[in-house]
């Protein structure tokens, strides 16, 4: 198989006396769907953080591109092609869709001290871009972000990066706070963006979602990869109880039927 | 797509600033009389005005880029004293007291950008601080350096020309450098890739600076511009009075407030227009000199003002929701 655009060998992390990662491998490859599941605390953010350059591992080696690589910035990982979009994140309520897909890189117009942004080129290329991820409500380049749902806002963003050249593309819960429309949304254009090559780590714990898109599936338990298969190994119950830290949480049910059932209708007290 | 369509101009930022601009004169015009718009009647508004929105501006800018900046109260006496004592009490050329109270500016303005994005203790305090020491700086030196806390200065021709000549007996020079650095702040802010970034900071920091603008920077040439803005206004006093007094200048913090927030911007950052806040500007000006035209006691002017700052921030949270909502359905239609 080709080599993986972003590889991590024996990654560990730690802060201090705290162990975050232990022995991270994880491979994705491009035009494919890696889904990094787990409960809150189980390192998914210190995992993303340390592919996007933020963190750098305490052990072990992030490769790029089949070559080690050590980025001493975040800006460093984005320039080599790896875009971090967060929850609503690289939006501003109060701007227009063009001006906000080009923060940073406006287009100019003009001459040496009077170059002036370009709205019209901005706004054209911003709409199309989005247009071509199949967000066709998107249609005038001057509405400000705050108006788009959040769908459209997460979509937007990844359009963005996707525009800007990005190559692996990691997608930090986009669907965490969407309803089942605007979710689908965001999900058709995770596979868009792998159809066009794109290498994409999609954190998420919603496990539906997940398997939808996913090509490879990575479940973290307290800092360690607990299990790693790809699509069809494993059913939607088995990954739920992997995620719950191997409880089986599909048994839940029958287990507070049971109580309830033996208690005059109180639910069980929660464990710990 | 550019026709005048009267829900777009509702739309703009400036939107409320316009409104309660065409209100205020309306009001002051029928209670006031014409005399208001009088060259002798307009020029004591635009006085204030010309002198105000050149600070106004900057503290416009960096509300919208979510920080603020209350030290100016303390930098426009800074300033006319800086050219006072070294020009008038030390008789030095008047452009070496000049560039000191630019110099003045530019070292208070660098010390609060840096504290604000070294220790990210939010800039009201950090300025709030500054603006006190500033204050102890200037009484302290006065006193030290010439005994007194006025100090006289005659500037020769060219200087009372360029900065502190009446024109036509009544309009302060000042008032063409207001409209001269309106224009360049325009064009920067709505017409080049700098404002963008400006708004994008107000809008979520943290994203702007992943997009690769510099933030840290951005923020110190911003209270820069604020500090140097404020001592330039205290240097062009100077020049005009032909004297200096370490107090004053106070009352500009909450002018300039009050006129950046009626010209539209947001409080919390990343929505407002230069344009707005030029208009504010002038609308806090008219209600401010505007009660001497009119019957009225004058005490009431503070009555008015605060009305219309209520009045202006209810305004214009309606028009950013109409803003915010705004989808174009008849364009549909067209295509």
């Amino acid at each position: 198989m080709a080599t993986p655009i972003i590889e991590l060998e024996n990654v560990d992390k730690s802060f201090g006396p705290i162990d975050v990662l232990h022995n991270i491998n994880l491979r994705v490859h491009a035009g494919e769907v890696l889904c990094l599941l787990g409960d809150n605390g189980a390192g998914k953010s210190t995992l993303i953080k340390t592919l996007a350059g933020v963190h750098k591992p305490t052990s072990g080696t992030v490769k790029f591109d089949g070559k080690p690589v050590e980025f001493s910035s975040p800006k460093e990982a984005q320039e080599m092609g790896i875009a971090t979009v967060h929850q609503f994140g690289g939006t501003f309520p109060l701007m227009s869709i063009g001006r906000s897909f080009f923060v940073g890189v406006e287009p100019t117009k003009g001459w040496g001290p009077f170059k002036r942004y370009d709205r019209k080129k901005a706004n054209e290329i911003a709409v199309k871009a989005v247009q071509d991820f199949g967000i066709t409500r998107i249609d005038d380049g001057d509405r400000l972000i705050g108006g788009l749902s959040g769908g459209e806002r997460q979509s937007l963003a990844i359009a963005r990066a996707v525009h800007f050249g990005a190559r692996v593309l990691i997608l930090d819960e986009p669907t965490a706070a969407l309803g089942v429309k605007q979710a689908s949304h965001v999900l058709r254009i995770v596979l868009e963006a792998r159809k066009r090559g794109l290498a994409v780590i999609f954190i998420t714990h919603q496990v539906m979602h997940a398997m939808t898109v996913g090509d490879h599936f990575g479940v973290l338990i307290k800092g360690a990869l607990a299990a790693d298969f790809r699509k069809g190994e494993k059913s939607r119950e088995e990954i739920t109880d992997l995620m719950a830290g191997g409880e089986a949480l599909a048994d839940l049910g029958e287990e507070v039927e049971e109580y309830m059932a033996s208690h005059d209708g109180h639910a069980p007290p929660a464990k710990h | 797509m550019n026709n005048l369509d009267f829900g777009n101009i509702l739309r703009r930022p400036e939107a409320g600033a316009l409104l309660g601009l065409l209100a205020v004169l309306i009001f002051f015009v029928v209670f006031g009389g014409i005399d208001f718009l009088k060259p002798a009647g307009t020029a004591s508004w635009l006085n204030v005005a010309a002198n105000l929105g050149i600070v106004a501006l900057p503290i416009g800018l960096l509300m919208i880029a979510g920080e603020l900046d209350i030290s100016i109260g303390a930098m426009i006496p800074a300033g006319s004293m800086t050219v006072a004592i070294l020009s008038g009490h030390y008789e030095l050329p008047i452009w070496i007291g000049m560039l000191g109270s630019i110099a003045v500016g530019i070292c208070v303005g660098i010390i609060n950008g840096l504290l604000v994005v070294r220790t990210a203790v939010p800039s009201l305090i950090v300025t709030l601080g500054m603006l006190f020491a500033v204050q102890g700086l200037t009484l302290g030196f006065s006193v030290l350096l010439t005994g007194t806390t006025s100090v006289a200065l005659s500037a020769p021709d060219w200087a009372k020309f360029l900065f502190g000549q009446f024109i036509a007996n009544s309009f302060q020079v000042i008032i063409l450098w207001w409209l001269a650095i309106t224009a360049i702040y325009v064009f920067f802010i709505h017409y080049s890739p700098f404002g963008n970034w400006i708004f994008a900071m107000g809008g979520d920091k943290v994203s702007a600076r992943n997009a690769g603008i510099p933030t840290d920077r951005l923020t110190i040439i911003l209270f820069v511009l604020s500090a140097t803005s404020a001592s330039f206004v205290g240097m062009c006093q100077a020049i005009l009075f032909n004297s200096a007094q370490v107090s004053g200048g106070m009352i500009f913090i909450f002018n300039c407030i009050i006129s950046v927030v009626v010209g539209g911007v947001l409080l919390t950052g990343g929505f407002g227009s230069i344009i707005g806040i030029f208009f504010g500007t002038i609308t806090f000006a008219i209600v401010n000199q505007g009660i001497y035209f009119t019957d009225f006691d004058r005490n009431w002017s503070s009555l008015i003002i605060g009305i219309m700052l209520l009045l202006a921030v209810l305004m214009n949270n309606t028009f950013r929701k109409m803003a915010l909502n705004y989808s174009p359905k008849k364009k549909k239609g067209a295509e």
